[in-house]
């Protein structure tokens, strides 16, 4: 392998880029991203980033003699791939003609239709966003958010501890029913109305009013919610419609095998873009969190420099963390097969906790709030228990 | 030298923390060798006491970098500076430890609050 390009400048692509120099590529690396800066954290740029407590710098994901002997590409978008020459083109005109691919391309916010151009209005996933939204939030009022996912929590707590007047609006009964299950998503988001933001739940947005500048949003039910300000975090969809027609097959992102390989001999996807198989539920999941994207890459880089000869190694379960209003948020596993949760230390009311989702009797995911510590040594526990494949196939 | 703690009450594959300022934190690894580095993670405010420790390394319980209890380095971002080593003697079945006289490399919103600044 002389070439290895790898399309997509963030946490996958830098980790992927990575891998492949510890594993002793030597070859020509190319790095191509869209967007114009090296590769930064996303994380902060709804905590500690927005709330104006870390500075740009403080993103950066390389450190300052880190030399990958890479060739990198910024604002450089790629458009197509073509599985014959296996060459990336780029929206310059340019193209990348490589041995290896590494898709990582991640994913982007999703929009409220209809919404375009009305200022005032936010998604956030990338630093351009996250610096708009911070001069927006320097100004106070009131904001609403669009969704009570995690973002769109962390976005909730950064404003309101910016001294913003806060509603968040989330069309499901409960927010963070998905990840976290019914009982400790009502647990969780309960944070919102301690500290006196209003959660509104199981109401639909009908659209957003305002002739240049939003004014209001009008929720489905009839209310208008006046805003100076509102975010959206209804979710992200996988950057993949750049490869419609390369032959790389595509559903729900990417979609891979066990360790990032794809449909296409010599081209792996990672991080948020890929829907990697698991074997241990028998169904693939597109995991999107910083942990997979930093983690996951050095297996697809195996699989890519070996030609697919390794045999993949089971998944760790997945983990995300969470800061909201002070209280770190930590989860691991899948809480979707479970029958049960308790809560094993601590007490919810007092926003400190460890609760543990079983299937069967077996654990299969645990949260944790503020519990650092114990959640730490049950994640370990739980990471044992899935890669021995006798225990999980239970 | 500061005592920590007596060996016998730290198990292999568990922690001590020393409330000092800035705290340092006290290993026994599995196997059973005992190391002290900063127990604040250079990358934000988590304690590495929290951690996960395996082998001769210690996992920060938030964002999972790794730390080298033999040489401070750390593997992989988010943190990219390393923490303080800082010397272990063993007397009489008490750990004591030597602190460093390197700054440390806190995390930039701890390092705000010890000067005084907002978090
Ligand atoms: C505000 C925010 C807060 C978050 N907080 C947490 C958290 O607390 N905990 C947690 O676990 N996770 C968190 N996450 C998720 C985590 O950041 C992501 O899982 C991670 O960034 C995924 O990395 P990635 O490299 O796969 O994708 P991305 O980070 O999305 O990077 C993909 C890159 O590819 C570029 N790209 C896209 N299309 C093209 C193209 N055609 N050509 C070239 N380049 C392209 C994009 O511009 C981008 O730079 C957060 C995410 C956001 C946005
Ligand atoms: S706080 Fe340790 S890695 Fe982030």
């Amino acid at each position: 392998m002389r070439t290895v390009a790898v399309v997509g400048a963030s946490l996958a692509g830098l980790s992927a880029a990575r891998s492949l120099r510890k594993r002793g590529y030597d070859g020509r690396l190319v790095v191509i991203g869209d967007e114009p800066h090296r590769p930064y954290d996303r994380p902060p740029l709804s905590k500690e980033f927005l709330a104006g407590g870390m500075g740009e710098a403080d993103l950066a994901l390389e450190t300052d003699d880190e030399d990958l002997q890479a060739e990198w590409l910024f604002g450089a978008r790629a458009t197509g791939l073509d599985r014959q020459t296996r060459t990336v083109r780029l929206a310059d005109g340019r193209s990348v003609r490589a041995d290896g691919i590494v898709i990582a391309t991640g994913a982007a916010a999703r929009a409220l239709p209809g919404t375009d151009g009305l200022a005032g209005v936010h998604t956030l996933r990338t630093l351009d966003d996250a610096r708009a939204l911070r001069d927006e939030l320097a100004l106070g009022g009131r904001l609403v958010v669009i969704g009570g996912g995690f973002i769109g929590a962390e976005v909730a707590s950064t404003a309101h501890g910016m001294g913003l007047d806060v509603t968040v609006v989330e069309a499901a009964p409960t927010p963070l029913a998905g990840p976290l299950g019914e009982t400790m998503g009502s647990v969780v988001s309960a944070l919102h109305a301690d500290h006196g933001v209003r959660l509104l739940c199981g109401v639909g947005v009908k659209g957003l009013s305002g002739e240049t500048r939003v004014d209001a949003v009008l929720l489905e039910d009839g209310r208008t919610l006046p805003a100076d300000l509102v975010v959206v975090g209804v979710g992200a969809r996988p950057c993949v419609d750049w490869l419609e027609g390369s032959g790389v097959a595509l559903e729900n992102g990417v979609k891979c095998g066990a360790d990032g390989r794809t449909s296409l001999a010599g081209v792996v996807a990672v991080g948020d873009c890929a829907n990697w198989y698991d074997p241990v539920a028998g169904i693939h999941r597109r995991v999107e969190h910083w942990t997979g994207a930093r983690e996951r890459p050095d297996a697809a880089v195996a699989a890519l420099l070996s030609g697919g000869a390794a045999e993949p190694g089971l998944p760790k379960p997945p983990y995300f963390w969470s800061d909201q209003y002070g209280v770190t948020i930590q989860f691991v596993g899948h809480s979707a097969g479970a029958d049960s949760v308790t809560v094993e230390e601590g007490s919810p009311d007092d926003r400190s906790f460890l609760a543990v989702y079983r299937r069967a009797g077996h654990p299969v995911a645990v949260l944790g709030m503020n519990q650092l510590r114990l959640f730490t040594r049950w994640r370990k526990q739980l990471a044992a228990a899935t890669t021995f494949p006798a225990m999980s196939a239970l | 030298m500061i005592p920590a703690c007596r060996l016998a009450d730290l198990p292999r594959g568990e922690a001590f923390r020393l409330d000092i300022d800035p705290p340092i934190s006290v290993f026994h690894t599995d196997d059973g060798e005992v190391f002290a580095i900063d127990d604040t993670c250079t990358h934000q405010d988590a304690s590495l006491a929290d951690g996960w420790l395996e082998g001769p390394e210690v996992e920060c319980p938030l964002h999972a970098s790794k730390f080298d209890l033999r040489t401070g380095a750390v593997d992989a971002p988010p943190a990219k500076l390393p923490v303080r080593t800082h010397q272990v003697l063993i007397e009489d079945g008490v750990i004591y430890v030597q602190p460093s006289t390197d700054a440390p490399n806190l995390p930039p919103c701890v390092a705000s609050r010890l000067a005084g600044g907002a978090a």
